[in-house]
């Protein structure tokens, strides 16, 4: 077992390309920066892939695999190692980040070959590849929350990677803040689960878990708690309401960051995070609720916002924000496994429709508005075509990835052991808009007329080193998703089958809650499958499928057939149609209600009535009255030393004068 | 008496040598001044370090300790030990002093051999602090430190360094006569200035303190040292006095001396006064919360680049004393490590700060801007202890406020859920100082051209940088040595309560469980390892 008894390789590789390229690769050529940024993350997946291989070979009884190898923190009873831990969900985890991450390192070579920062960039992002993996890899609470941290600050070094813009900073900086805020849920939520279970190793966790029944609903248990402080962090990192604002910020960021960072990778930190604590969650029904419905709602809410974005790329962030929203919604009612099967083919298409929205932003030399693009369909047809794949793929075309994952959350939360029609209803809904937004952003991008100017833009298709990936992406946001494919006829879904020993391992007993685990979707009755096409035609003519078809239809009618209708309904619904088109206010509500009055009372409050106006000023004041008592009555100045000097000298002797006298008085 | 090594009394008095040396020198020979407090400040680092090499990891007792009668009369001695409470903390003395002479190699050209010989008389004066186990002794070395911090802020400060000179040392002496008057109290009750033998007295119940007169005591005391942390609200002093003073002065206020009152607290307050201990610690925690969230904030809205991580001391600090005050061992140790950590980030950052004064003479924060075009280099390294600082994992700063809001939690769940708030506040104000001070296009003309840090300064930098690693991913290396310390804290905080409970005929001796420190034991195994340890301490006759 070569690569499964030295993990850290995997982590050690992207480390010291990090290291290499950042203190050394300065003066060099990018060709020397290339090999060893690409290198390390191209090394650190082929040592997945023999992981993945070595791990296929494992007996059931040593799953999870830990492997242990310095300990960290100690102070009394609390112990952290530096432990790795390897089972299906870390597998599948390992193989999407080390092969997305691949593929957009190979894109910024085309991508950023003019910038000025390339290896700055470079020692970034394998920076990141290394806290994403260790987030991942991570045996226990406290090392899943270095990685979780150390994404952060990547994200935050990446988003204000043109650091000489202003805008570019602040949106490093409210990411960097807004995270943290779920972060301090998060620190806590990991506290309390030390207090509770004394570790914080997920194996020593889990097993006192497994004794432990499901709480009710009549009051917030320890487990509930725990879930709910923990899930406050998966909120700011995952970008869910309220908390989502920073993410849209997040694409003032290169274009391959809001790829791997902003869509493929980090932000589906806090899913994983909750199928990884799913014994707990499991047993907390009011919390898997909380989770399910902050997800479902975030999915319509995004989703709604997503309609009217003008910008290319803000588009697309929304949509991470809704369908960030939709997998929260698949681990809320219990499927897991469908949560994390949309992490992965969200992984492949929206990866992909960032890349490809980078190509197309190259192509029309910078701009991102959409209003300034159109019919760029037979300038770039790569481009075109492997951004149609992804946009088929997310809005849940049958036979694309996206249809096979999203068709089964909505079906566990349809008719599941958690099922919840209300949540159903709005993800339904959502998914209509999903297709809508995305359309409207193929078709104002690709078809119709040329918008911008085209004697001063000459659109050209991106070199080989972008469109590659892009095909290789496409290829993902294909057949990414026909793992489930036999689920369709009445077979067995490998990808749930595959990872169904990680959310069955604890699980509750009960007959009910045992399902959840095992439910994949809603036809987890495969057994009693009738008769193979009609599965099939059920499958691919259910609500989903239809909506999806509609807003294909309704794009298609408002963005080619009748291009006016879109200013016509906004007259319509002036007042709606402003409250979305600015986002429905909720950044100048955050500034007017939290960040201005805890400046105003920071600045005024605490530090010049507080500090200077009662601290110093009750000192100056006492010492003035010590004068004025001396008959030595000045200008009543304060800021005087002198004043300090007097008074202190008579607090000091009064003092020494009491406590004197007591002592006297104890003897 | 077995056989004593004198290692202490080397390490104490090392750096005094140096002075006489620096009296040779002409006066304006600067360079040779120079050279010879660092060569004296890095050989006592390296001595310094062979503390480790004795120090066993599960020693629960003191080290190295000397004892000799210093004053006739039999009550006054020159007694020496170092324990995992003081090993670290003379090391972080002995390593930040070196980087203090280093940082102000060019900055201070006026008075040069005054400035270093006050260096070095203030560095045995707080190693002394440290390692002192005579009460007598520890006051005259707490009070020789401020002779020296004085002159260097009042002759080498800046602007109003009159003010913040006097400031500084009323505030801090109005503590120091406190504490006098309860050394002596303590005295008139125990006849000895001896800690370890006032510590015996006291948990055998040979002396038992009534509980106002405990309250007292611990009063004074604990004022004293909340003075020095500082705790809020007695802080007001600690801005004007860092705003003021030349860097290797803040360096050394912030680095180490904030700890010697921390340490107090941990050496004299908990040990001797538990019963007030405990009874205090309520107001103790919430002020030290108040002081979290409070200096944060404040510190947020400063427009002086220095005064802002003055405030962030107090805000830090405030974790130091709520781990100090949360009465586990996995918060004390926390709390330990945490006031190293604090000692190399905020000693780091007032040395990136002095770079960026010699640069431009100023700290104002709205002077700068844009700072990482003309030098990326030190702005990196600027922004890399600015993560430390903000408790980024998997650097030295989370480790040590982790361990505090764990230990805390275990009681005290609010306590610990109000200081995780901090991790908020500290990103916004070091990121936006940061940001303003870095990033962006340069906006005053007079930066475009600044230098880059050069060797020496990047000798400091990369230091500090890679203590700061080090210190993140090697904690066990620290804790270890910590642990039997912070065990004996709490043990002797158990016996001299119970002691005293007795004393008064409250409760059997063995009830722990009667005291609201009951929980706070460390568990069985660790209890009755630093039984051990303790009934075979040595007591001075």
């Amino acid at each position: 077992m070569p690569i499964l008894d030295h993990l850290w390789i995997i982590l050690a590789l992207p480390l010291a390309g990090a290291a290499i390229n950042g203190l050394l690769g300065w003066k060099w050529p990018k060709s020397v920066i290339n090999t060893i940024g690409i290198g390390s993350v191209a090394l650190s997946f082929l040592a997945v892939l023999e992981a993945t291989r070595e791990f296929a070979q494992l007996p059931a009884s040593q799953i999870p695999f830990v492997k242990d190898f310095f300990t960290w923190m100690t102070a009394g009873a609390f112990r952290v190692d530096f432990a790795l831990q390897v089972d299906q969900l870390t597998i599948v985890m390992l193989l999407v980040v080390t092969f997305v991450s691949l593929l957009v390192h190979i894109y910024s070579t085309g991508y950023m070959a003019h910038d000025g920062g390339y290896c700055r960039f470079f020692a970034y992002m394998n920076l990141f590849v290394f806290f994403m993996l260790t987030l991942v890899l991570a045996a226990n609470l406290i090392l899943l929350f270095v990685g979780w941290e150390g994404v952060g600050l990547c994200s935050y070094l990446l988003i204000g990677f043109w650091f000489l813009k202003k805008s570019a900073n602040d949106a490093g900086k409210k990411a960097f803040i807004t995270t943290r805020i779920g972060d301090m849920g998060f620190t806590i939520g990991i506290l309390l689960a030390f207090w509770t279970f004394h570790s914080v190793d997920y194996r020593t966790m889990f097993s006192q878990v497994a004794k432990m029944g499901v709480e009710g609903t009549a009051g917030i248990g320890v487990l509930t708690a725990i879930c709910l402080l923990l899930f406050a962090g998966a909120i700011g990192k995952s970008a869910q309401l309220p908390l989502y604002v920073w993410l849209p910020d997040a694409m003032e960021g290169p274009t391959p960051v809001s790829a791997l960072i902003h869509a493929a990778t980090m932000v589906t930190a806090g899913v994983y995070m909750v199928a990884r604590m799913n014994p707990l969650f499991s047993r907390a029904p009011i919390a898997m609720f909380v989770v399910a419905a902050v997800g479902a709602i975030t999915a319509f809410y995004a989703a709604t916002i997503g309609l009217l974005q003008t910008d290319i790329k803000k588009v697309l962030a929304y949509s991470t924000v809704s369908q960030l929203g939709y997998m929260f919604l698949g681990c809320g009612v219990g499927a897991y496994a469908a949560g994390i099967f949309h992490l992965m083919t969200h992984a492949f298409f929206k990866g992909l429709l960032f890349l490809a929205a980078g190509s197309v932003i190259h192509a029309v030399g910078g701009e991102q508005d959409m209003r300034r693009m159109g019919g760029l369909r037979k300038k770039i047809p790569v481009t075109y075509w492997t951004m149609l794949i992804a946009t088929l793929s997310i809005a849940g075309i049958p036979g694309f990835a996206g249809f096979f994952s999203k068709d089964e959350i909505l079906a566990a939360a349809g008719s599941g052991p958690h099922a919840n029609l209300w949540l159903w209803l709005i993800g339904l809904i959502g998914a209509g808009l999903t297709s809508f937004y995305m359309f409207r952003l193929v078709f104002l991008t690709f078809f119709g007329k040329a918008r911008y100017d085209e004697h001063k833009v000459h659109v050209h298709e991106s070199p080989k080193n972008i469109t590659v990936p892009l095909m290789i992406l496409a290829f993902c946001a294909i057949f990414g998703g026909w793992f489930a494919a036999p689920h369709l006829v009445g077979g067995t879904d490998y990808f749930e089958a595959f990872l169904h020993p990680v959310f069955s391992a604890y699980h509750v007993q009960g007959a009910v809650e045992q399902q959840a685990s095992l439910a994949g979707s809603a036809g987890a009755e495969a057994g009693m499958a009738h008769n193979p096409a009609m599965e099939l035609f059920h499958a691919i003519t259910g609500p989903p499928v239809l909506i999806a078809i509609a807003g294909l239809l309704l794009a298609w009618w408002f963005y080619i057939r009748k291009p006016d209708a879109p200013k016509k309904v906004a007259r319509s619904v002036h007042g709606l149609y402003t409250l979305v088109l600015n986002k429905y206010y909720v950044d100048e509500l955050y500034l007017a209600v939290i960040i201005r009055p805890l400046l105003w009372i920071s600045t005024h409050v605490l530090w010049h009535t507080v500090d200077v106006g009662m601290i110093d000023g009750t000192l100056n004041g006492t010492a003035s009255a010590a004068r004025a008592a001396g008959g030595e009555l000045r200008e009543m100045q304060s800021g005087n030393a002198r004043s300090y000097a007097t008074w202190v000298v008579v607090g000091a002797v009064g003092f020494t004068v009491l406590l004197v006298g007591l002592w006297l008085k104890v003897r | 008496m077995e056989t004593q090594t004198h290692l202490l009394t080397v390490v104490t008095f090392l750096p005094l040598l140096g002075v006489p040396a620096l009296l040779m020198l002409r006066a304006n020979d600067h360079k040779w001044v120079r050279r010879i407090a660092l060569a004296v400040s890095i050989a006592e680092f390296i001595i310094s370090l062979f503390l480790l090499h004795g120090f066993g990891a599960t020693n629960a007792q003191y080290s190295f300790e000397e004892f000799y009668n210093w004053i006739p009369g039999g009550s006054i001695h020159y007694h020496l030990g170092v324990d995992g409470i003081s090993l670290f903390l003379v090391l972080l003395t002995t390593f930040l002093t070196p980087i203090a002479i280093l940082c102000s190699w060019n900055s201070i050209q006026d008075r040069v051999r005054g400035f270093f010989i006050s260096l070095l008389v203030i560095e045995t004066a707080m190693i002394g602090v440290f390692l002192s186990l005579d009460l007598f002794l520890f006051f005259v070395f707490w009070e020789l430190t401020l002779i020296p911090m004085y002159f260097i802020i009042g002759i080498w400060g800046h602007g109003r360094r009159i003010y913040a000179a006097l400031k500084f040392i009323l505030f801090t002496m109005f503590g120091s006569i406190l504490m006098l008057v309860a050394i002596l109290w303590l005295y008139n009750l125990t006849h000895t200035f001896n800690l370890p033998d006032i510590q015996a007295m006291l948990q055998t119940g040979q002396v038992v303190l009534p509980p106002h007169t405990e309250l007292w005591l611990f009063g004074a005391f604990f004022l004293a040292f909340a003075i020095k942390v500082p705790l809020f609200p007695l802080h007001t002093w600690l801005p004007d006095a860092h705003t003021e003073a030349p860097t290797a002065g803040s360096v050394i206020l912030a680095g180490v001396m904030l700890k010697l009152g921390t340490y107090g607290m941990l050496r004299f307050c908990l040990p001797l006064f538990p019963d007030a201990s405990h009874r205090m610690a309520p107001l103790i925690g919430v002020l030290a919360i108040i002081g979290i969230v409070y200096g944060a904030l404040v510190a947020m809205v400063q427009h002086d680049f220095k005064r802002l991580i003055a405030y962030t001391s107090v805000s830090h600090l405030g974790f130091v004393v709520l781990g100090l005050f949360a009465f586990s061992t996995i918060s004390i140790q926390g709390a330990i490590y945490q006031m190293l950590n604090h000692g190399v980030c905020t000693g780091a950052l007032f040395v990136g700060v002095g770079m960026l004064y010699d640069r431009r003479h100023t700290h104002e924060i709205k002077e700068f801007g844009g700072l990482i075009n003309p030098m990326p280099v030190l702005m990196a390294f600027f922004l890399f202890i600015a993560l430390s600082s903000l408790a980024l994992p998997p650097l030295n700063s989370f480790i040590g406020e982790f361990m505090i809001l764990i230990g805390t939690f275990e009681h005290h769940h609010a306590w610990a859920s109000w200081a995780a708030s901090g991790a908020i506040l500290s990103a916004i104000y070091l990121l936006w100082a940061y940001q303003r001070v870095g990033f962006g296009e340069v906006t005053v003309e007079k930066n475009k051209t600044l230098p880059d840090a050069s060797g020496r300064e990047r000798l400091i930098l990369a230091t500090m940088s890679l203590v700061i690693i080090f210190m993140g991913v090697a904690s066990p290396l620290f804790t270890r040595r910590m642990e039997p310390a912070a065990n004996t804290v709490l043990l002797q905080m158990d016996r001299v309560a119970m002691a005293s409970r007795k004393a008064r005929g409250l409760g059997a001796p063995d009830q722990v469980a009667v005291l609201p420190a009951a929980s706070a034991t460390p568990s069985q195994a660790t209890l009755k390892v630093a039984l051990v340890n303790a009934s075979q301490r040595r007591v001075q006759p």
